[in-house]
């Protein structure tokens, strides 16, 4: 067991663009990664997670540097030359893998602190990775961990109320704008996390029409598919500006995308029809100079934030104490991966055994007053050597390194078989 | 009599109990109808003549003009401004002198309730298109600096200003080229020329201009939202300069309010 450890590789958009992002191979699906990851040498266990914002791969696998290689070949395809992949790729081995899933799952490490979608798509990522037989003892603890850690995250801070709270303020200022929000059309540039939610409430409020516009048409289709809305490319963005009410933006281009000198013309053809843009993206996607223009109204997600009144330290200090229960779940699953092994199982299994004959021997010995020095030993010793007879089937089936894949599985059992589980 | 309406206003504004407010405003200007019934058949002719008899008029138009626009559209809290304008109106109308004076011979005649009134009432609601105007630009500033002070929960949305500006504009346009048309004819009865250039004459035509102007954009170059709220409050400015600041600082013949 010391020789696997748990590994996980990943890009988001905080390390990459989305244009690279997007070139993924393994961006579609999930069956056909799962199986390739699956087939690489020395990997036990493996899952994927895909969703607009971040591919990541965790893989239970031995210790050596082929088995990262691969995986990154398998990530990134043949789209990005191998030099390249360092300025794009993480890496995180054992507890900071562990770490670091927590981190995504408690959402702490999204675009918008505390939104509570990613808990879905890690869900349905597990699911996926369950189906196809890809996960073992060590991922299926981590992942259903990461499920509870983001559930006590997310009932012991206040971290989640600020995410649906901007969507609900982005549907109080379009009203306040509009009036009333139906017969409105809504575009979303980009297919976005947050994007999804917000448009949620709007589409709750009337509004008519969706358009969804990203790169990728594919992913276009299967958001606007939700909304029964309609799916175009980047392309056609100016000339959907002209029929949108509300823009919301989510891209994660590294640049902004819409400058105040594409949408002043387009405010002219519009014949000055108020138009209300929401930019989501860090970074941002609009032209803060938009808010200028008359007519239009801008609100990135500070000026959101600010809108519910959740000032920044508030939010700090909200991301500070699910950070600590993030750092302290890690630390209980490091305990729980270190009784995976089989040396402290056989040393827990024989401290047990210990424990219950000097308990044992305490209480006959005491009734047998009359017993010699000699015939106390003897007693002992034919205790212990009961115990040691006992215990040497499950030692060395533990031991066996005839099969040591299923290290994990058999720990597992004998723990569970001689009442060896760790109270969390 | 007209103090009071103050009262009630007074308390109206205070009041954000809504359909209180709203009867009280129906009250004020079923009695301000009383009111000017009363001041007519005391008179024996329209009292649309005095500083105070216009003020008067002027503030039961806005009342009607308010109460029938508020049959048709809902725009939240409208009243609360409206009546704060009414408010003020009858302070100088009470402030104003009540003495009845005969009425000048030229002013004898059925052209002058058709034109001053029509021209008072299409002022009314540009009255209503200023105080829309007002609203509009008190919260458009609050949604273009993100702070949210004390305005922003109660005022309406701003579609719905811009759709009160663009009614209450079209109306009292219609109403406001009436009235300059019958005082044109009633001139021609009366002075014996259509147009003689009088400062009210001159600054009614330009009131016509600067709204004609906002129309013709509105409707041409689609001029709306804080273009168009900063347009209705000029034009207001002008309209209120025609009534009082042109018999005050500019005479003419026109001048009969002393």
């Amino acid at each position: 067991m010391p020789s696997d450890m748990i590994l996980l590789l990943g890009v988001n958009h905080k390390t990459t663009p989305l244009a690279v992002r997007e070139q993924l191979a393994v961006g579609k699906g999930y069956e056909e990664p799962l199986h390739a990851l699956r087939s690489i040498a020395g990997c036990k266990e493996c899952y994927l997670l895909s969703t607009c914002n971040r591919v990541e791969i965790v893989v239970v696998a031995q210790t050596n540097a082929q088995v990262e290689e691969d995986i990154a070949k398998l990530l990134f395809g043949t789209s990005v030359a191998p030099e390249q992949r360092q300025d794009y790729l993480y890496i995180y081995r054992n507890n900071e893998a562990v770490h670091h899933l927590f981190m995504v799952s408690t959402s702490l490490d999204s675009m918008i602190v505390g939104e509570a979608q990613i808990l879905g798509q890690l869900k349905e990522a597990y699911r996926h990775a369950e189906e196809a037989k890809c996960t073992g003892p060590v991922l299926n603890r981590l992942l259903h961990k990461s499920f509870t850690v983001a559930k006590r995250v997310r009932s012991e801070t206040q971290i989640g109320a600020s995410a649906v709270s901007i969507s609900y303020a982005a549907v109080e200022l379009a009203k306040k704008i509009f009036g009333t929000l139906e017969n409105k059309n809504v575009l979303l540039i980009g297919a976005g996390e947050m994007a999804e939610l917000a448009a949620e409430h709007l589409v709750g409020q009337g509004v008519s029409k969706v358009v969804v516009a990203n790169r990728t048409l594919s992913r276009a289709m299967d958001l606007a598919k939700r909304f029964n809305g309609t799916a175009v490319s980047l392309d056609e963005l100016f000339s959907q500006l002209e029929q949108a009410d509300i823009v919301i933006s989510s891209t994660g281009a590294p640049n902004i995308i819409l400058h105040k000198k594409d949408v002043k013309p387009i405010m002219h053809t519009r014949r000055n029809e108020p138009i209300f843009f929401i930019d989501i993206a860090v970074p941002r996607d609009l032209d803060p100079e938009l808010n200028d223009l008359s007519n239009v109204y801008l609100y990135d997600i500070d000026d959101l934030h600010n809108v519910v009144e959740i000032n920044k330290s508030a939010r700090d200090k909200e991301a500070v104490k699910a950070r600590r229960i993030v750092d302290e779940e890690t630390l209980k699953f490091q305990n729980w991966m270190d009784g995976l092994s089989v040396v402290p199982t056989i040393t827990a299994l024989r401290k047990k055994a210990d424990d219950i004959c000097q308990a044992e021997l305490e209480r006959t010995l005491s009734r047998l007053q009359h017993l010699t020095t000699n015939e106390q030993k003897a007693i002992e010793k034919m205790a212990s050597a009961i115990s040691s007879k006992l215990l040497h089937d499950p030692v060395s089936f533990l031991k066996n390194e005839s099969c040591k894949e299923q290290n994990e599985v058999k720990v597992e059992m004998i723990r569970a078989a001689f009442g060896l589980v760790d109270k969390d | 009599m007209a103090l009071i309406f103050y009262g009630v206003f007074f308390i109206k504004q205070k009041k954000n109990i809504r359909t209180l407010a709203r009867l009280t405003l129906l009250t004020a200007g079923v009695l301000q109808t009383l009111y000017i019934l009363f001041r007519y058949l005391q008179t024996g002719y329209t009292p649309i003549t005095s500083q105070h008899e216009t003020i008067v008029f002027f503030a039961w138009s806005v009342t009607w003009a308010y109460l029938s626009f508020r049959w048709r559209y809902t725009v939240k809290n409208f009243g609360a401004f409206i009546s704060l304008l009414l408010f003020i109106l009858l302070l100088l109308a009470a402030g104003a002198s009540h003495t009845i004076n005969p009425l000048p011979p030229a002013l004898q005649s059925w052209w002058l309730p058709v034109h001053a009134g029509i021209s008072v009432i299409s002022y009314a609601f540009m009255a209503l298109a200023f105080c829309g105007g007002i609203m509009y630009l008190l919260q458009e500033r609050e949604l273009k600096n993100k702070r949210f002070g004390y305005f922003f929960t109660r005022l309406p949305s701003l579609d719905s200003l811009d759709q009160l500006n663009s009614h209450c504009l079209a109306t009292g346009f219609v109403l406001l080229t009436l009235g300059i048309i019958t005082g044109s004819i009633w001139a021609r009865q009366a002075w014996g020329a259509y147009w003689q250039w009088d400062p009210k004459e001159t600054w009614s035509l330009i009131t016509w201009f600067l709204y004609a102007a906002q129309i013709h954009q509105r409707f041409s170059a689609g001029w709306r939202g804080k273009r168009a709220a900063v347009m209705a409050v000029i034009g207001f400015a002008s309209v209120l300069f025609t009534l009082w600041g042109v018999t005050f600082l500019l005479g003419g013949v026109h001048s009969y309010a002393q």
